[in-house]
């Protein structure tokens, strides 16, 4: 995907650009570079906006919530029942007023949007209209560090695994091309097809309903244990069935995926020249295959490392796992708005600068890429 | 055409496309045999209608097969009416406008388990007077028990576990024990057992009609939910809705990115740069999030969430893909005889530029069919299905919030999965078929 993201008018300026001297071709595709992701992250995040505002959509709901409550607890409080109704019709107007002007409500929500888009890209996240962490701050910056955590711990864990571990196996399968695990691999790529939290429903009833091993879902015992021995049990506890289910559901695939990837490479000329000179199959494997595909495997990794900030937003909620992709999902349900910018912003620019980072990479790694050049 | 044809002819070799292609075959034929079967407006009046439509049914009962698996037979549900005779009944005219009726039903009881509930409901027909009946169970020894002796207004319905005259007599015992078991042995007692309704009316034309209806532990082909809904509805009538959403938004998103793509390149210049940076602006969004958002803020309705899943999977990665290949036909010697013979923009872009791309759109459009099933499910499990239409995704999602699987209603969770795995795998197996058949590079691998 980032080398398909190189632009044409990129390419125009880089033919130009390629007979200066090296300084000057690597500094303006860097310029460029990062003006137009700046341009593409912007635009996203301004998209976002509109749609967790919906056009101001979410503001009659919100509106209308703030009304419900003060009106409800004006209701139920003896002292403002004893009031005079005007008396207290006013009370309850002033306290919506001031309820709407703390959530910014009464600004337009074309204003708002900017403003909003502004905190956004300068990372001042603001504060959440509904969501508060549970040491009861209502800073979303606050609010995404204490979530986070799980949601490393749980896509690290699955995700880094199921990486190494397809990666290894595809490696060894593609030498087996053909052979009864090959056969197998390719016979049971198709169980990917169904998400994790599909996987873990299975795995809940089996692990959790059935034989009542493994808990149902959270992320510690509750008390908590106070010993950290046993609350490291505790969390491992509850973390194999949501990693298990992350990691079934795209194991298959994922080495189908990389074996087809390597023997693909593997049937180049090059690598032909080089079993035919006699090398070693392990010298043909690190320097013919795994060397040239290398630019692939970085951009995947790079990718993954995002997917692992970002979280699982279904098998997150499915298990109850306290973390980034369940408060994304929380968020959307309060109408949270600066949440869900919040959330998506970070994500937004985790993606463009690694985009920006893998082009230089790929000069790294790779002899045959230039920066800036064709 | 002709290498189209034996390409497709090549299936044969695959078992696993073969496989594919009888498990979709068959949701096909579900899908026809459920829209045949119970027409739209009849489903959802089925699905959504009100209690009425339910009454006779247990609540969260398992499928009736279940009692094949078990040694502890566990009793089904039935539902017996005089109105439609499955109930007998005989009237005795009497003295001063009077008549005596009888209504008896006897069934054999050979289970393990007592029932859920057993209710009669009464119809009575009259002026004035209301009819007079009395209840009375008769066990398979021989012994009575008097349920209640009441007058009936119009409509009446007494439930055995309920009635405060039956529960009054009984002394605090369990009404189900009382009904059904031996009182020496203190274990069900099996065999024949009878409800006899003896009614009075008092007026001429009078008339009482009863429904029993008996609610065991086992329902149907498919079990019950919480709302002793027939799953078997929802069951049937998923089949098309998966189908239709996922091969409407399969076809969608991949004909449009096509054509799509095929514009771009054609024309290339600013209306290339567009669609390229509308893609690279697409690939930033949050894709998952913004359906969720879509689902919450504006419409439940699964074709709303359809036509935004389309509108969000056409600039993707397959968009780049279908240029890299398009900037290659384009330069082809029979493009540019083409153009040479005055074609117009619109009759090479469809015509020769796309149908060129058929081959390789076909196993892509097989296997994209489960993501957006699963897709549809996936919204259906946080709560944002559809409201109306019965899908699979929303079966689960009610057995997940009703605890299905803390409470062990592993069916309720069970059958909607087997069918999502049946329909995901299905297209998959065929779809991983076509593509090596299809995708040369895969051809030899």
């Amino acid at each position: 995907m980032a080398v398909a993201a190189q632009t044409q008018s990129d390419s125009e300026t880089k033919k130009k650009a390629s007979s200066g001297s090296t300084f000057l071709r690597v500094a303006r595709f860097t310029a460029l570079r990062v003006l137009s992701l700046s341009v593409t992250v912007v635009i996203a995040i301004y998209l976002t906006i509109l749609i967790a505002n919906m056009g101001g959509y979410v503001d009659t709901i919100i509106k209308s919530e703030i009304e419900e409550t003060i009106t409800m607890s004006a209701a139920a409080n003896p002292q403002m029942r004893a009031m005079a109704p005007d008396v207290r019709a006013k009370l309850i107007k002033d306290r919506i007023a001031a309820e709407e002007q703390r959530q910014g409500l009464n600004t337009p929500v074309a204003v708002r949007n900017v403003s909003y888009l502004r905190d956004a890209l300068t990372l001042n996240l603001g504060r959440a209209i509904n969501m508060s962490s549970d040491s009861g701050s209502k800073e979303v910056r606050l609010i995404v560090l204490e979530r986070l955590p799980a949601t490393l711990l749980l896509m690290g864990t699955s995700e880094l695994s199921l990486f190494f571990i397809s990666l290894f196996l595809a490696i060894s399968l593609s030498r087996r091309y053909g052979s009864f695990w090959d056969k197998l691999i390719i016979v049971l790529s198709p169980t990917s097809t169904p998400p994790a939290w599909f996987y873990g429903i299975f795995l809940i009833l089996i692990f959790a309903a059935v034989f009542k091993i493994l808990p149902f879902g959270g992320l510690v015992d509750a008390p908590t244990p106070t010993n950290p021995v046993e609350l490291a049990l505790s969390v491992i506890k509850h973390l194999i069935l949501p990693a298990a289910s992350l990691f079934v559901s795209q194991f298959f695939l994922s080495i189908y995926n990389w074996r087809t990837f390597f023997l693909i490479y593997s049937s180049e000329d090059y690598v032909e020249m080089a079993k035919a000179k006699g090398l070693p199959p392990r010298d043909i494997e690190r320097k013919y295959i795994l060397r040239p595909t290398l630019p692939t495997i970085i951009t995947q990794f790079a990718l993954l490392l995002i997917s692992v900030w970002t979280g699982a937003i279904v098998t997150e909620t499915v298990f109850q796992w306290p973390g980034l992709g369940r408060t994304f999902y929380t968020a959307i349900g309060l109408f949270d708005t600066p949440v869900i910018v919040g959330l998506t912003i970070i994500y937004a620019y985790l993606l463009a600068i690694t985009v920006f980072i893998l082009d230089f990479v790929y000069a790294l790694v790779d002899p045959r890429v230039k920066v800036g050049d064709n | 055409m002709e290498t189209f044809k034996n390409s497709l002819r090549e299936i044969r070799r695959y078992p696993s496309a073969i496989v594919g292609i009888a498990m979709v075959l068959l949701l096909f034929v579900v899908s026809i045999y459920a829209v045949i079967a119970i027409p739209y407006s009849r489903a959802i009046y089925m699905w959504r209608g009100t209690e009425d439509v339910w009454y006779q049914n247990p609540k969260f009962a398992p499928p009736a097969w279940f009692n094949f698996f078990s040694s502890k037979k566990l009793p089904l549900s039935f539902d017996v009416s005089t109105s439609n005779e499955t109930m007998s009944k005989t009237v005795t005219p009497g003295a001063q406008n009077t008549s005596t009726i009888n209504i008896t039903y006897s069934f054999d009881f050979q289970y393990d388990d007592y029932p859920q509930e057993m209710s009669l409901y009464f119809n009575a027909k009259y002026a004035q007077k209301q009819p007079f009946i009395s209840i009375i169970w008769i066990k398979p020894d021989g012994s009575k028990l008097r349920i209640d002796n009441l007058g009936i207004a119009q409509t009446q319905t007494i439930r055995f576990t309920q009635d405060q005259q039956f529960l009054g007599n009984l002394n605090g015992a369990d009404p189900m024990q009382a009904l059904f078991n031996d009182p020496q042995t203190n274990k069900i007692m099996k065999g024949k057992y009878q409800v006899q309704i003896v009614g009075v009316t008092f007026e001429q034309g009078s008339d009482i009609n009863a429904e029993f209806v008996f609610q065991g532990q086992l329902y149907g082909l498919a079990g019950t939910d919480q709302y002793r809904r027939d799953l078997m509805v929802a069951l049937l009538w998923g089949a098309p809705v998966a189908l239709a959403f996922g091969l409407l938004a399969s076809v969608g998103t991949l004909v449009l990115t096509m054509v799509i793509a095929a514009i771009g390149t054609w024309y290339a210049g600013w209306i290339d740069d567009l669609i390229q940076r509308i893609t690279e602006v697409n690939l930033i969004l949050p894709q998952l999030a913004i359906l969720i958002m879509v689902g919450t803020f504006y419409s439940h309705s699964i074709w709303a969430i359809l036509g935004v899943t389309v509108l969000l999977n056409i600039f993707t990665g397959g968009i780049k893909t279908y240029r890299a290949i398009f900037v290659q036909v384009k330069e082809s010697m029979y493009i540019e005889a083409a153009r040479a013979y005055g074609a117009s923009d619109g009759r090479i872009i469809f015509l020769y530029l796309i149908p060129r791309m058929i081959p390789l759109l076909i196993p892509g459009l097989v296997l994209t069919v489960p993501s957006f099933v699963f897709l549809e499910s996936t919204l259906a499990v946080l709560g944002l299905g559809d409201p109306v239409l019965p899908t699979w995704g929303k079966i689960i999602d009610d057995a997940f919030t009703n605890g299905a699987l803390y409470k062990g209603y592993y069916y309720w969770i069970m059958e909607p999965a087997i069918l999502l795995m049946i329909t995901g795998l299905g297209f998959s197996l065929l779809g991983f078929a076509l593509d090596r058949i299809f995708n040369p590079r895969l051809r030899d691998i």
